[in-house]
């Protein structure tokens, strides 16, 4: 191998290198971005049916994208509006929960600090979805006290999902607050701060990046989560935008594919715009353990 | 006077401090006060499990804030609190399911299958009869006009009826009566027609409708007699043994199940614990091993792959893109980066349309250019196949983004001297790279396999288990997992929901995981890094 390259000069070999690395990027976007260049095919192909859809449709329109409009049984931008509303609610409080309890991790020692932190990581791997009869019928049980925050509200499902809210969070962000140095915090105790103080005014501002990462990760993690939203919302004009789409697929996908695949690409923009524009701040994220749900 | 205001400022502070103390305490007396009345709620439902951990949650609560020395709590009562509600109580109580036998005709408390025993009534052969005459509507409702031995008449609507007064008076003019006859039967009602012996007894309904209060329900025995129904079964406490006063046959309560001598049971039964018996039976039925023996299996094979898969082309990416001359990096990467950015259940979805194998965009051009159509949801490992080229799609881009980070952190000198020593570039990778990448993303490769262990998602959604394995008895595929064969058993399964024996799964899996998770965080040196002071 090495004797017969060389025959070769090196910018000879240098050159086949390159050549060879840019077949293969070829090889490898065309393996990424089929699946998009798609499905944008098909929104744009007013066919609207898997079967004759052609990569460059006949007579592109936005024809798909209209019908999302005030359509009953596909009553897309509901759901868009559900899955938005509760991402964004679920990762506010999943943040104000999980930096308090980092702060005290971090700052303070105290009887069962170890012990509780190692159980939320514990607890944190087993999947929800095996318990997911008993969320069920927790939730139920709940709303026959309080239908508010019972089965088929955003409000029940919201909670459930900050039963989750102490896991790999609560880590990473106090392993952020272990690095901030603790000689900030004695110095303001000596002024008379108080543990509150410290924690809104110093601790805070300087979580910026940590916050983040942690609220993005939560936000897509809660945005693309399935099996219980699916479980605990079961009426259609209350349930995301997730479990709509794959309930709309679910039946006769083959005749409905151009509307599903336009509610897919919008469903899917504001992920993708958050990742291309954030990729780095993520990529730190990802590298300290967060697996994409 | 510096000394002055610093004085005045204490006492400031002092009274700030006294005034949010009393702050504090209102508002969690507010918060107990919520809560306790909520689990009173609870419990007058008699959901006693729940009003348990609404309880301890109220303890939780007051304690971090009333007692000095668990201060440190008030920092996280409410996520605790939220944590022990919808993490901690649904593991439990899972567990607990999985010795029990609930699930279809096992799903209320015994109290709850006593009383709905109790309301089956049967038909006695002899007791007390009436006399009848049948009316009939156009839309088939009836009324039913009784004599009893006494003379008594009165009329019955039908028990499904959604009238106040299931039986009333005879009296003419009154809910539509017109004249009586000599036996003190109206002549006519409005909008019914009275039916004669001969139309009566061709009437396929009328023996078979119950007239009268649900409690209290008369049908038709004869053509010229009508019944009281009695209840069936008689409850003895003291014994747990339900007597048919029909039959006289006795059933015995057999763990959740009253049965007869004869294996008849009762239905339904109730929810009751039944120690390993779902676990056993997991073990030894055929029907239901012989799935779960390929489920695990796959299950392994699936997250093995699915690793390895990905994190051979994201590293071979990393490896081959990450040299810095290499123009184009940067939008290559975003490039390959667009299957990550899409959320997964949507791709999973935009792929099972292209490899639908009819249809699909896959197989048309398969077809077109080398005449083959891989049958990809009905041959099982074409099926496997396909699950694994979704999943690589999905899961390089992670790997791409860790290793291109870990490669950079390898220091360079270790491959100067190597090249001194006269390495090879493939040398250089196998005996310097991936070791030492291995070392520092291993941790990340657990986590990974974990989480494809469980890809619920992919295997659900993309072709729910499919194709189905024909000698079981319960709903399962080949590409089941364990994970999705427990949902299937829970929610969807051909032998009715099963959550004690999925529940049952769930324990032994939650076994699992918990053994990879604390690999997983030994690799990881976490447990250690608590300990230490920062």
């Amino acid at each position: 191998m090495f004797n017969k390259n060389k025959k070769m000069t090196i910018s000879q070999k240098r050159r086949l290198g390159l050549i060879l690395r840019w077949l293969l990027a070829i090889v490898l976007v065309v393996f990424s971005i089929f699946p998009v260049l798609w499905i944008v095919s098909a929104s744009l192909d007013p066919v609207n049916n898997l079967a004759t859809q052609k990569l460059i449709p006949d007579n592109a329109s936005f024809e798909n994208f209209r019908e999302l409009v005030d359509n009953p049984i596909f009553p897309f931008f509901t759901w868009l509006w559900n899955s938005i509303k509760i991402s964004v609610i679920t990762t506010v409080l999943t943040l104000s929960l999980t930096t308090m309890a980092a702060f005290a991790f971090s700052r303070f020692r105290f009887a069962g600090r170890q012990g509780l932190l190692k159980a939320i990581l514990l607890i944190q791997s087993f999947p929800n979805l095996l318990a997911i009869v008993a969320l069920f019928s927790i939730s139920k049980q709940i709303g026959d006290v309080f239908a508010a925050l019972g089965l088929n509200t955003h409000a029940g499902l919201i909670l459930v999902y900050l039963g989750g809210a102490m896991g790999m969070n609560i880590w990473l962000m106090k392993g952020y607050m272990d690095t901030i140095p603790r000689d900030i915090d004695e110095s303001a105790k000596v002024d008379g701060a108080s543990d509150w103080q410290i924690f809104t005014r110093l601790i805070l501002p300087l979580l910026r990046p940590i916050l983040t990462v942690i609220g993005i990760l939560s936000f897509i993690g809660t945005y693309g989560e399935f099996i219980i939203a699916r479980t605990l919302l079961t009426k259609r004009e209350l349930q995301t935008v997730i479990v709509g789409l794959q309930i709309y697929t679910a039946g006769q996908y083959t005749q409905n594919w151009g509307s599903f695949a336009a509610g897919a690409l919008i469903a899917a923009l504001p992920i993708m715009i958050i990742y291309l524009v954030l990729q780095d701040l993520i990529v730190g994220g990802l590298t300290q353990g967060a697996v994409k749900g | 006077m510096e000394k002055q205001n610093s004085s005045l400022e204490a006492v400031a502070q002092k009274s700030v401090n006294n005034l949010s103390a009393i702050l504090t305490i209102g508002v969690v007396i507010i918060a107990d006060v919520l809560l306790g009345y909520f689990a009173f709620k609870l419990f007058s439902l008699g959901y006693i499990p729940l009003t348990i951990i609404f309880l301890i949650i109220i303890l939780i609560i007051s304690a971090s804030f009333l007692i000095p020395k668990l201060y440190h709590f008030r920092w996280m009562s409410v996520g605790l609190s939220a944590w022990l509600l919808f993490s901690i109580f649904p593991i439990l109580f899972t567990i607990y399911n999985g010795f029990t036998n609930y699930g279809d005709g096992h799903l209320i408390t015994k109290a709850q299958a006593i009383e709905q025993i109790q309301k089956q009534t049967f038909l006695p052969e002899t007791g007390k009869a009436y006399e009848w005459i049948a009316y009939r509507s156009p839309e088939n409702d009836y009324l039913l006009w009784l004599k009893d031995d006494q003379g008594e008449t009165k009329i019955a609507r039908i028990v499904e009826s959604d009238a106040e007064d299931k039986i009333f008076n005879v009296t003419p003019g009154e809910n539509g009566i017109g004249e009586l006859d000599e036996q003190g039967a109206p002549e006519t009602i409005e909008g019914y027609t009275r039916l004669n012996r001969i139309t009566a007894s061709t009437d396929p309904n009328l023996t078979n409708i119950k007239f009268g209060d649900p409690e209290n329900t008369i049908q038709v025995r004869s053509p010229s007699e009508a019944a009281e129904l009695l209840p069936r079964f008689e409850f003895n406490e003291e014994t747990d043994v339900f007597t048919d006063l029909q039959t006289g046959k006795e059933y015995f309560d057999r763990e959740g199940t009253w049965t007869a001598r004869d294996g008849e049971a009762l239905i339904p039964g109730y929810s009751a614990v039944i120690g390993f018996d779902n676990f056993v039976e997991f073990a030894t039925s055929p029907g239901l091993r012989g799935p779960l023996v390929t489920i695990v299996i796959w299950n392994f094979l699936f997250a093995t792959f699915s690793l390895l898969l990905t994190f051979a082309v994201g590293l071979l990416i990393s490896v081959i893109y990450g040299d810095p001359n290499f123009k184009g990096k940067k939008i290559l990467r975003s490039l390959l980066l667009i299957p990550y950015t899409i959320p997964s259940l949507i791709t999973i979805l935009i792929w099972r349309g292209m490899l639908n194998p009819d249809l699909g965009i896959v197989n048309r051009i398969l077809e077109s250019t080398l005449g083959l159509s891989p049958e990809w949801t009905t041959v099982p490992s074409l099926a496997r196949i396909a699950i694994l080229i979704v999943n690589t799609w999905l899961g390089y881009p992670y790997w791409m983004l860790v290793t291109s980070g870990a490669l950079q952190s390898i220091p360079t000198d270790i491959y100067e001297a190597a090249e001194v020593d006269g390495a090879t570039g493939w040398q250089r990778f196998w005996r310097i790279t991936l070791p030492l990448l291995l070392v520092s993303v291993g941790p990340l490769m657990i986590a990974s396999f974990i989480f494809n262990f469980n890809n619920f998602n992919l295997i659900y959604v993309f072709i729910n288990g499919g194709p189905p394995i024909p000698t079981a008895t319960t709903t399962a595929g080949y590409t089941d997992i364990i994970i999705s064969y427990v949902y299937n058993l829970a929610f969807a399964s051909g032998r009715g929901v099963q959550y004690g024996y999925a529940s049952a799964i769930s324990v032994v899996l939650f076994m699992l995981i918990a053994v990879m998770s604390l690999i997983q965080f030994r690799f990881t040196n976490m447990w250690e890094e608590v300990g230490e002071n920062v």
